[in-house]
């Protein structure tokens, strides 16, 4: 009996958050299957994997901001603007290539910015980032005001909405495998990953220890920016359309995958194999639903969900934790106590 | 004793200083100066007809200000409240359509009650599932304007199906202020001075300078959070009521996104992001100001895309200004206390 019980939470404690995940997945692949033919077909998961793409390039740098305990919620914002400025760029005729450039450059100083009131005036990441995900949408809306810019080259929107030849995967979606591969690396086999994580757990431990912790929370905001708008070029490409709301609220969606895919509040905590399969399901689950014929305000209702509960179940879990242990060290003091009794 | 003299050496000084220093003295400063130079410009901005408009447009988003306050306070966020102020409009007017007669007091009752309702969905992830605020009213903006989305599909309450005596309280005025802002402003009072000298307030404000204190000091944190998203959720309740008699037509995107408004005009007007600081007032004259530079810009024929943008660096501009405010007066306090 004594035996049994601590083997049992040493197997839990090895069933990983991302193990559950993976099952998470299988069980939603399944159930898509069997709740719809189209499913499995390979023009569906084209698709599948096409709609979360801007998502998930977010959630990547996004993951790691919340690891050192920060956060970012004007990374769809910073989607909107890269989007409206590659149109304004376009529609004075700029070379493509350079418009692009452009728009990454300004990410980054997006990000920069970001970086710079949190870093140097050491303001709360949650204040600082509301107040720029207004800025940002409102630049968006100085760039391109209410027009719409459509006529986008057919070699860029071929981009958008081709696969890769002979795959079903679509163009954009490598763009995604390159960079979680990168910051897969970046996370659990650099140096940078690792004083990641020591911030997010210590502050001032990372620090006593000499991670440049100012330093790397600002290359982390700035390629967050980068990234973001990179993901609002793959979003113009991909509808070739580019409007000044274009991803709006993508933020929550972006938020909800980080926190699905293992990444503790608090900091310290989170893999990117975990946000890759978080992603994962939320596609998943989405395209089921769409299949389903199920409205987009559903869907909505549905991620809300999702964030809330990839917080409250772990909450709950730690909880009910503390209270068995609790329970049991009862039991042990009262054995203690019958034990001295007898002596 | 000894401070006693400290303060009576001091006094005649202090006052001014402290005058000078407030953020009220010079948030009105600001309003004064910005309608002044565009007065100038332009003499119709002081006509009485667009003053009622200023107020009226003001005062929605005021009352909405006196709930995030006592959440700010806190040291907690409610980004739920536009999506709460769009169900419960919507909810005021279907009550209008589907029962003809029905007291314009018991819709704004019930009103009151549904966002009671959604205000204790967030109070209990909150308080009880210990989700913070953030996560969770960024969760349940979503799932609440979702569900509005949903409910409404499509349709639309005009102004032809609210009675026209419910639609008065959103146009007319008593002693040359409108009825709006005569109820935003008594609302006002109850919460200044609850806030300022009731046990309940207190209790909020040492909530939001030290949780861990406050906990060891004997207060029921989770039950004080509670009650505060109950506050945010029933203010809400209310604005949308009053929403429906402003505006009179309501469909599905009513109110999205004025939360940003209202977090920018409670932290403009000095209730710091970080807890514990700030009064009802400050935050409603912040409100004031945000409207007066909007109509403003309206004035000055900037175009209207330019509102977020201005609104988005004026959030930063106060985070700033406080976390400045909050160093140097944390620097004073170090050389005060050095001395002694």
């Amino acid at each position: 009996m004594s035996q049994s019980q601590p083997s049992t939470r040493r197997l839990a404690r090895r069933i990983s958050w991302e193990t559950i995940l993976a099952l998470l997945v299988f069980i939603a692949v399944g159930g898509g299957m069997l709740l719809n033919k189209d499913f499995l077909t390979v023009e569906n998961w084209s698709n599948l994997l096409a709609n979360f793409v801007e998502i998930a390039l977010m959630a990547l740098p996004l993951s790691l901001i919340v690891i050192t305990s920060e956060i970012d919620l004007s990374v769809a914002s910073m989607l909107g603007l890269s989007s409206s400025l590659l149109g304004l760029l376009w529609e004075y005729k700029l070379a493509m290539p350079l418009g692009i450039l452009i728009c990454l450059v300004v990410g980054a100083l997006c990000g920069a910015l970001n970086g710079f009131l949190i870093v140097r005036f050491r303001l709360p990441s949650l204040a600082v980032t509301i107040g720029t995900l207004a800025l940002f949408r409102g630049f968006a809306y100085i760039v391109l005001g209410d027009k719409a810019v459509a006529d986008f080259p057919t070699e860029y929107t071929d981009f958008g909405i081709g696969t890769v030849p002979y795959t079903f995967i679509p163009s954009p979606f490598v763009l995604f495998i390159v960079l979680a591969a990168i910051f897969w690396v970046l996370l659990h086999h650099t140096t940078i990953g690792r004083s990641i994580y020591a911030t997010g757990g210590n502050q001032t431990a990372a620090r006593f220890s000499g991670v440049n912790i100012s330093r790397l929370k600002m290359l982390l905001f700035i390629a967050s920016g980068v990234i973001s708008a990179l993901a609002g070029i793959v979003f113009t490409f991909r509808f070739s359309s580019s409007r000044a709301d274009n991803g709006t609220g993508f933020e929550l969606s972006a938020i909800a995958a980080v926190f699905l895919g293992g990444v503790t509040v608090q900091g310290g905590k989170g893999t990117v194999t975990g946000v890759v399969l978080s992603l994962l399901l939320i596609g998943i689950i989405n395209n089921v639903l769409t299949l389903a014929d199920v409205a987009s305000e559903i869907l909505r209702i549905v991620t809300g969900t999702l964030l809330i509960i990839s917080i409250l179940l772990p909450n709950l879990i730690a909880s009910a934790q503390e209270r068995l242990r609790l329970i049991q060290r009862q039991r042990e003091l009262a054995k203690l106590g019958s034990l001295s009794a007898t002596k | 004793m000894m401070t006693k003299e400290l303060k009576s050496t001091s006094a005649g000084q202090g006052c001014l200083n402290v005058l000078l220093r407030s953020r009220e003295s010079n948030l009105v400063l600001l309003i004064a100066v910005m309608t002044a130079l565009t007065t100038s410009l332009n003499p119709r901005f002081i006509s009485p007809q667009s003053l009622k408009d200023l107020m009226l447009n003001v005062s929605i988003i005021a009352l909405l200000v006196l709930g995030q306050t006592v959440i700010i306070v806190m040291r907690q966020i409610d980004l739920s409240i536009s999506s709460i102020v769009g169900i419960t409009a919507f909810l005021s007017g279907t009550l209008f359509i589907n029962h003809p007669g029905i007291p314009g007091v018991v819709v704004v009752l019930i009103a009151i009650l549904a966002g009671l309702l959604l205000g204790a969905v967030n109070a209990t992830l909150i308080a009880w599932g210990s989700i913070p605020a953030l996560i969770t009213t960024l969760g349940t903006l979503y799932i609440f304007r979702g569900a509005n989305y949903a409910w409404v599909h499509g349709r639309q309450v005009n102004a032809v199906n609210v009675p026209s005596s419910f639609l008065t309280i959103g146009t007319s005025t008593f002693a040359g202020i409108p009825l709006l802002t005569w109820i935003v402003l008594s609302l006002l009072a109850v919460f200044a001075i609850g806030l300022r000298h009731y046990i309940v307030g207190r209790e909020f404000y040492a909530i939001g300078s030290n949780p861990n204190a406050a906990v060891l000091a004997g207060i029921n944190v989770r039950r004080r959070l509670a009650i505060g998203f109950l506050i945010s959720g029933a203010i809400a309740g209310l604005a949308g009521a009053l929403w429906l008699a402003r505006f009179g037509t309501v469909d599905a995107t009513a109110a999205e996104g004025i939360e940003l408004t209202v977090i920018t005009s409670t932290v403009v007007g000095g209730v710091a992001i970080t807890g514990g600081v700030g009064t009802v007032v400050g935050a409603v004259l912040g409100a004031l100001l945000l409207s007066v530079f909007s109509s403003t810009l309206v004035f000055l024929r900037v175009p209207s895309f330019w509102q977020q943008a201005f609104q988005g660096a004026m959030l930063l501009l106060a985070i700033a200004a406080d976390a400045y405010l909050a160093h140097r007066h944390a620097l004073r306090l170090r050389v005060k206390w050095s001395r002694v």
